[in-house]
């Protein structure tokens, strides 16, 4: 059962350029365990769309299956979602923007929906280039079935019941750099700084977004030597902070020379990337897998935003789907009439 | 000997090499049939092979307009040394046998109870073509020419045709029809031209087919312009064998005319998907979306479809699946016709699940049923299978012309926009306002502060909140069930046929016969049969699933109920007895799963062997326990 938050609001709350506040994106309470990371990233993606001021019903959230697919329940109540099936929500929001390229997608994924049964879909989302964002909360195991590892569970990570783990974990990030994602990103869901802008990010991008976010799991995998417990994971992490100004805002925050790079996308938003100066390129696909397989062999964990081509062809662009939304076409704009009937007919003689 | 007799009545098969050009050679022959004005249906029969294995491609020619498959050949036309034996011993006695003479025939290979017709072709072709390929290709449009001949094919018809399909290079024009001659005139100089079995335009052709101004087409194309006219947007698909041309022919109406005038740009999108999971999922995610979307598949696909089946049938999304049935299980034989989906497909998917079907018996059934599915998909917000099969949807048939009336509007079902959602006084996403179990259901992004709810493959209340109480569960389930209820009268009712007047029945029995798709036109070919032999059968044509009520009348009314149908266990008929609780022993069984279509002259013989057996034996199944 989940339960509805209340509705009232106090009068003052802050309100955004469409007037509403962030209340109005909340949505049910969650009944994930107290201290799961999932609940962050749920905040995380409240917080981006209120600031990015997105009509809350502009919005469709579409997950798989698992205690990360459970996450649209709990923000956006404004918003339509859609709990599909496991593995497999990367072709139900392939044809979901097919029927509307208007509004914004939110996918939202765990690692085992994403990196085992539904590998498949989530290599063909990305070949696709569906204009979508699509979050993972990686936490390394299965938690709706207690704890089994899952396939980004890390090599030598020992399960809460002892067990080693011998295989190579899967790194989702490094994944979709390679096979050509056009905005990869990573993150922590104890990082609210870095995670908000990416997001942001993600959804003013004009094609497939993927972020890969570790999320620890309180119950199963919170604890030594899983590798991605909230301590190992802060002490892992290597973050690239970074701000996200919409298309139209007024930059108000001063940067020292030399300390950020930005990256202008379609529509005139623009991303700030401190830590410029260490030298990585969000632009060379090349040297972003380079960087962040680096950072995994050294034992840190590289977030922040890894790979970016803001000027990458999406699915409905590439497929020449006239501008209206094929969900919204009249009869008289589908059906092609007798006339053509009677001419196929005779075709046919 | 006694030779075959008759006009506008018979079966010619051509034996051919898979990949050899004869496809297009074969189809000129039943064209010109076609074009004379007497009812044909010719049937490719061929192998899982791009090129050297056998394949045949069978005419049938029925003054009586029957366009199944008889059984039996009346005249072989054999150029592929490698079935010829088969095929020499296939022939009816009295019948006609064409081959290549280049070589002579080998004793083995000559019956002294059919005629031999040899023709030089491959000699002939040697010496008129400098190039292999020609002297192959045109090697087919030869024993047309000679075919033509000996049966009198117009042979204007022959020469127009080629007009048609070569438009505008004359060169090839001049050379088919020069081919075509070559072989026309060595059968003149040769034989006795025409045979006692042959054509005549406007002899006695059925009227009712003479009538109508006919076409010729394929279930898979007619299907295909059933979604353009249905107003399908989005169809995402994986190439399988063999609804393969069912998306190629959408897409190739699409270029055409859906195309947006003002930007050139396209008012449809295709996606061939990674698998079948992903097709479906794709038409689930664009459907929930509001768009009319859907996916063609066959066998294995209709397997892999069967989780998304059911994810589309709990959480009410409509989807529209074209099943062109091919034979199984596994690969089983991909390039054979069979209607063995039909328990797959009725209960496709975990749980508690029933889904609509359709099956259509002809092209015009697949174009009018296709744009009926969306309108029922979208009425009954769940998935709708249409039950084709390879022998339709591969093979062309006559059919009467594709209609349409220009007052059609799509109906979309049961769909709130914003307007409705702030006209209504209270809206859940699962309540049943209506009481006949379709709620109404909302699209994303419609209103900004109504309306939205949370789609799940999980249990959930009627206001759409997830729920694992069994009275909530309990509620829904039963409310699915009163939805499928509803569904009867909303699907294509049964044809029944009152029963060919018999001057003297040798039963008392009231014998019935129940079939669908493209077991019918052998069924009632059967029936016909039946009739001659002093057995008068009713008949009633299956046409969707849900079953209407006048299927459970129709069996009560009979004391022995043929079941005709093209699988091994006699899925309709168990579906039939699971679904009206019939007792198993009054229907029976007439099957046929071969691979090859159904043949009117099997189910005959099937009739007869079961009506043969003593009467009391008849009467002991029919009282079989239930």
């Amino acid at each position: 059962m989940s339960y509805i938050k209340p509705k009232f609001q106090h009068p003052n709350m802050p309100k955004n350029a469409l007037g509403y506040t962030v209340g109005d994106y909340n949505g049910a309470i969650s009944t994930l365990c107290a201290g799961c990371g999932h609940d962050s990233i749920s905040a995380a993606i409240r917080n981006a769309c209120f600031l990015s001021s997105i009509p809350p019903h502009r919005i469709a959230k579409l997950s798989g299956i698992g205690c990360s697919s459970k996450m649209p329940t709990y923000f956006l109540g404004r918003s339509h979602g859609f709990n599909s099936v496991h593995g497999r929500m990367p072709s139900v929001a392939t044809g979901a923007s097919l029927a509307n390229r208007e509004l914004t997608y939110i996918g939202i994924s765990g690692d085992g929906d994403t990196a085992s049964i539904g590998m498949g879909q989530f290599i063909h989302l990305i070949r696709r280039n569906v204009n979508m964002t699509y979050i993972v909360a990686n936490n390394g195991c299965y938690g709706l079935t207690k704890g089994q590892d899952s396939a980004t569970a890390d090599l030598g990570a020992v399960s809460k019941a002892g067990n080693v783990n011998p295989f190579d974990g899967i790194d989702l990030a490094s994944l979709a750099i390679l096979q050509g994602a056009s905005f990869v990103g990573r993150s922590f869901s104890g990082d609210k700084e870095q995670l908000e802008p990416l997001i942001r990010a993600a959804m003013a991008h004009k094609g497939f977004a993927f972020i890969d976010v570790v999320s620890p799991c309180v119950t199963f995998n919170n604890h030594s030597g899983s590798g991605k417990s909230y301590a190992e994971t802060r002490k892992a992490l290597d973050a690239m902070p970074l701000d996200f100004v919409p298309m139209r805002e007024e930059i108000r925050t001063q940067y020292e020379p030399g300390t950020t790079q930005g990256v202008t996308l379609h529509d005139g938003s623009v991303i700030h990337l401190h830590k410029a100066s260490n030298g990585y390129k969000t632009d060379d696909r090349n040297a972003a897998l380079l960087s962040v397989q680096e950072a995994r062999d050294e034992g840190r964990l590289l977030t922040g935003l890894l790979y970016l081509d803001p000027n990458t062809q999406n699915l409905a662009q590439n497929l020449k789907l006239a501008s209206k939304p094929l969900n919204s076409l009249s009869k008289d704009e589908l059906c092609p009439g007798s006339r053509m009937l009677d001419s196929i007919n005779q075709g046919l003689r | 000997m006694k030779q075959i007799k008759g006009v506008n009545d018979f079966v010619v098969k051509f034996a051919n090499v898979n990949g050899s050009g004869s496809a297009s050679a074969n189809h000129l022959f039943a064209k010109a049939i076609f074009r004379m004005g007497i009812p044909v249906s010719p049937r490719n029969i061929f192998p899982s092979n791009i090129q050297g294995l056998p394949t045949w491609y069978e005419v049938r020619v029925s003054a009586k307009g029957y366009l199944g498959r008889r059984g039996g050949v009346d005249i072989m036309c054999c150029v592929n040394p490698q079935s010829m034996e088969a095929d020499v011993a296939s022939v009816e006695p009295g019948g006609y046998f064409l081959y290549d003479s280049t070589k002579p025939l080998a004793p083995h290979l000559q019956r002294d109870d059919i005629s031999y017709f040899g023709v030089p072709l491959t000699e002939m072709c040697m010496r008129e073509y400098p190039n292999p390929r020609l002297q192959q290709l045109l090697k087919n449009v030869v024993y047309v020419g000679a075919m033509a001949a000996l049966l009198d094919i117009k042979f204007s018809i022959l020469k127009d045709l080629l007009g048609d399909q070569f438009k505008g290079k004359e060169k090839l024009i001049s050379s088919n029809v020069h081919a075509l001659e070559m072989g026309y005139h060595y059968a003149m100089d040769h034989f006795k031209c025409p045979l006692p079995i042959h054509l005549k335009a406007g002899g006695n052709a059925a009227p009712h087919i003479q009538e109508s101004e006919h076409i010729l087409m394929n279930g898979n194309t007619a299907a295909a312009l059933g979604a353009i006219y249905g107003g399908a947007t989005v169809a995402a698909w994986y190439p399988i064998t063999p609804s393969t041309s069912v998306v190629d022919a959408f897409a190739q109406y699409a270029e055409r005319m859906r195309i947006d005038p003002g930007s050139g740009k396209k008012n449809f999108a295709i996606v061939q998907a990674e698998d079948e999971l992903a097709a479906i999922g794709m038409v689930v995610g664009a459907s929930w979306n509001g768009a009319r979307a859907f996916t063609a598949t066959s066998g294995p696909g209709l397997s892999l479809m069967s989780e998304f089946l059911g994810l589309a049938y709990f959480a009410e999304v409509p989807v529209v699946l074209i099943d062109v049935q091919r034979s199984g299980p596994s690969t089983g034989m991909p390039t054979r016709s069979q209607q063995s989906d039909i328990l797959a497909a009725a209960y496709a998917s975990h749980g508690d699940t029933k889904q609509v079907l359709l099956f259509p018996a002809t092209p015009r059934e697949c174009f009018d049923m296709t744009v009926q599915a969306f309108d029922l998909a979208e009425q009954l917000q769940t998935p709708v299978i249409l039950m084709s099969d390879l022998d339709l949807g591969m093979n062309d048939w006559m059919s009467p012309p594709l209609e349409w009336d220009d007052s059609y509007q799509m109906d979309r079902g049961k769909v709130l926009d914003a307007e409705g959602l702030d006209k209504a006084a209270r809206w859940g996403r699962y309540l049943d306002v209506d009481g006949d179990g379709i709620c109404y259901r909302t699209l994303p992004g419609a209103h900004p502060d109504k309306g939205a709810y949370f789609t799940r493959g999980s249990s959930k209340n009627e206001m759409a909140v997830y729920s694992e109480s069994g009275e909530d569960y309990v509620q829904n389930m039963d409310r699915l069930l009163r939805k499928f209820e509803t569904a009867k009268s909303y699907v294509p009712a049964p044809k029944t046929h009152d029963p060919i007047p018999v001057s003297k029945p040798k039963t008392k029995l009231k014998l019935g016969a129940l079939f669908f798709g493209t077991s019918a036109s052998p069924a009632y070919e059967a029936v016909e049969m039946m009739a001659e032999d002093g057995y008068p059968i009713d008949t009633m044509r299956i046409r969707a699933f849900p079953f209407h009520e006048s299927l459970d009348a129709f069996i009560h009314a009979h004391d022995l109920v043929f079941v005709i149908e093209q699988n091994r266990d006699g899925q309709m008929r168990r579906l039939i007895i699971n679904e009206c609780e019939i007792p198993p022993g009054k229907l029976r069984p007439i099957l046929n799963y071969s691979g090859t279509p159904i043949t009117a002259r099997s189910i005959a013989d099937e009739i007869r062997n079961a009506l043969g057996a003593k009467s009391a034996e008849v009467v002991a199944l029919h009282s079989e326990p239930v």
